[in-house]
């Protein structure tokens, strides 16, 4: 499993799937930050977008009371509005049981995250297990991490690998492949990750940006670059792969930044939860408050809004 | 690899759709989001002679059109020789003094112009799009920002002139007559009336007759800024009048950009004169684009190359030659993103192409586009719904275009994109250098080398990399062949604007 073995085929993918110019990008993404969506298509942004939150508590301090409180806050946003419920609370294995115990039938999905997350130091056997465990104690989706270790040092193979094993131990829950962008740096090789990660994962499941553990989060930059290696992927197989930023999106503005390059880049299909999420807890919060403002014409104090999340 | 195929086979079903397409619909459409400033544009307007508003002799007025909606915005005075001669005789009185003025207090006047144009710019911007149609974003975000850097950058050089050359200085020319086009009207005038003030010159300046407004509200500018009486004069008309700003005889030196057809004419009538003359004519770019370029984002170069302004761009990249192996692949993108473009009033805030600047201009495209369809080029357009006033065209693309079709050897000036082939990279250069413009040329290509050879073989006055249509004060602009000559933007654009002594 050293460098040397892997395959020529993965070498070529690299070469096929082309490379990303950072300056270009960049720019594109700029035009999404000028788009003015103002009255029903801003409140139709803001409801869409609180559907898609991963609510997440992600801490070593989280106790069952945090877990039950996020899951509160997850099924109504907002007591005094219709505001959609989020479409998961993201939490650590340990935490699954209780969340499903305060989620109970409500549709919003439990995700967690698992593969010795953050970092996924630790032996596959030792993260498939957590993966299986995390599956047995009713996690709707995983969260996983990719071997970026691996991947750096070139043992592309062993990374694909790692995630087909993960695509087994998930069976039927959806699998969110966390590509850690701030570690992989540059736009190519988050490009080819993202490549490398949809070659083997399954219809409905995603790809995401971070772990929120890194100096640098989603950005509409690596955003991009993901959604244009989905669209690729989705014009050559028909496979349809879900994308999540995740960290470092707090304002609605942002949201809707985001959500604009969905709608220009891979289309209405990806406007919906199935296939967009945003990894996030204190964003809520805001998107409520433009909601509000939006309904009543006026803004209210943060403080009038219960707070249940604060990570990322 | 495990794939849930009974989900996406029922998916694909329900939409009656074998291959994997993208769908681009009305789930979230965007809400009109127009730009409310009021562009402060009085009902009528005269010349500015001597720092003061003049009626023209004539008395006559022409209307000046909103080619979003066709309504009729101000009356502008119709400037005849007997004006023109006025204006010139007006920078003639001032000439000797502003010369004389150190160039630290020339320097004071510009920084105060562009200080003043930053201050006013959103309104700037309103009238800008009012007037010539292009999407408030672009104005805004580019035309008066864009013109209030090229003031402050000539402020700088201002009083710097001695360290343009070594041991030698730079000297005005005297009264400069000065005609530019319709399609960037404030920045055009900021490109031309910036370096003329730093060393010196006094100007007769003429805006084109169909986007008049805000160099007359620049007037207000001037006026505010307390620049001296005469040192600019900004006269109003058409064709008319702006062969009576080129023939004058106190014109020491002619700045024209516009046509390469009326910039023959300009050369034929100076013709044993002793006038000085640049020009900066018309262009057909190549948007060169090999196999190993970074796809999307050469794609979104493209894009910006041709339907920024709605193509109405000199230096728009209008040729876009792409390497065969990657020329489909590079096509169906283009397609796909050309789809993203929102057509339409150019006052709303999204709109990404807004309308022809006139209606002789979507004659000209109509009758060009019609030649390409005639000729046997393959014609696309987006599904994409035009309001139904005003002057509006679906930016376009033509496939299957060769050498000696029109569409690739006519300057167009409107959101139309020839597309060719090659094969290798002299083949690329000969065709790129097949034209009789050379203004300006984009490069894609992951390769420095190739860059740098490209650039040495392109005979074109701008050569972009990985991008296009990028501009700076600092970058001197100007073409090859029929694209003119001189520059303008630069150390080498003042030495155009004096005598070095």
């Amino acid at each position: 499993m050293s460098a040397p073995l892997a395959p020529k085929a993965l070498k070529r993918l690299f070469d096929k799937i082309g490379t990303v110019d950072a300056v270009g990008i960049e720019e594109r993404v700029l035009k999404y930050g000028t788009r003015s969506i103002k009255t029903d298509s801003k409140l139709w942004g803001l409801r869409c977008a609180v559907s898609m939150v991963d609510l997440t508590t992600l801490e070593g301090k989280d106790t069952p009371g945090k877990v039950a409180s996020l899951c509160q806050k997850a099924i109504e946003p907002h007591e005094f509005s219709d505001t959609p419920k989020v479409a998961a609370v993201c939490v650590y294995p340990s935490m699954v049981k209780h969340a499903r115990k305060y989620l109970g039938v409500s549709p919003v999905k439990i995700a967690s995250v698992a593969t010795a997350f953050p970092s996924g130091q630790a032996p596959l056997k030792t993260r498939l297990a957590e993966v299986r465990y995390a599956v047995a104690q009713g996690a709707d989706e995983v969260d996983m991490v990719i071997n970026r270790g691996a991947f750096l040092s070139g043992e592309y193979a062993l990374v694909q690998d790692e995630i087909a094993a993960v695509v087994q131990a998930c069976g039927k829950s959806a699998l969110k492949v966390i590509l850690e962008v701030s570690e992989l740096e540059t736009y190519d090789s988050i490009r080819a990750a993202s490549c490398l990660a949809m070659q083997v994962i399954r219809e409905g499941d995603f790809i995401k940006t971070s772990t929120g553990k890194t100096g640098l989060n989603a950005t509409l930059g690596n955003n991009q670059v993901m959604l244009e290696a989905i669209r690729d992927h989705y014009l050559a197989t028909g496979v349809a792969i879900g994308m999540k930023p995740a960290g470092g999106i707090r304002s609605a503005k942002q949201s809707l930044q985001f959500l604009t390059a969905v709608k220009e880049t891979l289309g209405d299909r990806w406007l919906t939860n199935k296939r967009y999420r945003f990894g996030a807890s204190s964003l809520l919060n805001d998107l409520v408050r433009q909601i509000e403002k939006q309904r009543t014409g006026a803004y209210q104090a943060p403080y009038a809004f219960s707070e249940a999340a604060e990570s990322y | 690899m495990p794939t849930p195929k009974a989900k996406k086979q029922k998916n694909m079903r329900s939409s009656g759709r074998t291959a994997p397409e993208l769908i681009f619909g009305n789930l979230w459409n965007f809400d009109p989001a127009p730009e409310t400033a009021d562009p402060k544009v009085k009902a009528t307007y005269d010349l500015f002679i001597d720092g003061k508003w003049t009626q023209a002799k004539s008395k006559k007025r022409f209307d000046s059109i909103n080619p979003a909606n066709e309504k009729k915005i101000a009356e502008i005075a119709l400037a005849g020789p007997l004006d023109v001669n006025l204006a010139y005789l007006a920078a003639g009185r001032a000439q000797k003094s502003w010369a004389r003025t150190p160039g630290k207090e020339r320097a004071k006047y510009l920084y105060r112009i562009a200080r003043l144009l930053q201050d006013r710019a959103r309104e700037f911007a309103v009238a800008e799009t009012l007037d010539g149609g292009k999407p408030i974003k672009e104005s805004r975000d580019f035309d008066i920002p864009m013109a209030a850097a090229h003031f402050f950058y000539h402020a700088g050089w201002a009083d710097k002139l001695q360290y343009v050359a070594a041991g030698k200085t730079l000297e005005p020319l005297g009264v400069v007559g000065q005609v530019i086009p319709w399609n960037f009207p404030l920045l055009m005038l900021a490109w031309k009336l910036a370096p003329a003030l730093a060393t010196g010159n006094c100007v007769v300046i003429k805006p084109a007759e169909t986007t008049s407004i805000t160099a007359l509200k620049f007037a207000e500018i001037l006026q505010d800024a307390g620049l001296p009486p005469g040192v600019v004069n900004i006269v109003t008309g058409a064709g008319e009048t702006g062969s009576a700003v080129i023939a004058h005889s106190l014109a020491a030196k002619v700045a024209f950009t516009g046509s390469t057809e009326v910039g023959k004419k300009i050369m034929r009538s100076l013709a044993g004169t002793d006038k000085k003359m640049t020009l900066e004519l018309g262009g057909k770019a190549a948007n060169i684009i090999f196999e190993d370029a970074s796809l999307d984002q050469a794609v979104e170069g493209i894009v910006n190359g041709i339907f920024f302004n709605q193509g109405h761009v000199c230096c728009a990249g209008s040729r876009l030659l792409v390497q065969e192996s990657v020329a489909e692949l590079v096509i169906s993108k283009l397609r796909t993103r050309i789809r993203m473009l929102k057509v339409g009033d150019p006052m709303d805030k999204n709109t990404d192409i807004g309308a022809i600047n006139s209606l002789s201009q979507l004659t000209k495209i109509k009758r060009l586009v019609a030649s390409g369809i005639k000729e046997g080029a393959k014609l696309y357009q987006p599904e994409c719904v035009l309001p139904k006033q005003g002057y509006y065209f679906r930016p376009t693309l033509f496939t299957g275009v060769t050498q000696s079709h029109r569409v690739a050897r006519e300057e167009i000036f409107g959101p139309v994109l020839s597309v060719l082939t090659f094969r290798t990279v002299d083949e690329a250069i000969e065709k790129a250098n097949n034209t009789v413009y050379g203004l300006s040329a984009g490069v894609w290509t992951d390769k420095g080398a190739r860059i740098l050879k490209m650039a040495a073989e392109l005979k074109a006055g701008v050569v972009w990399a990985n991008t296009f249509n990028k501009f700076d004060p600092s970058s001197p602009f100007g073409g090859y062949k029929e694209s003119g000559f001189g520059r303008e933007g630069g150390r080498q654009g003042l030495l155009d604007y004096a005598n070095l002594v």
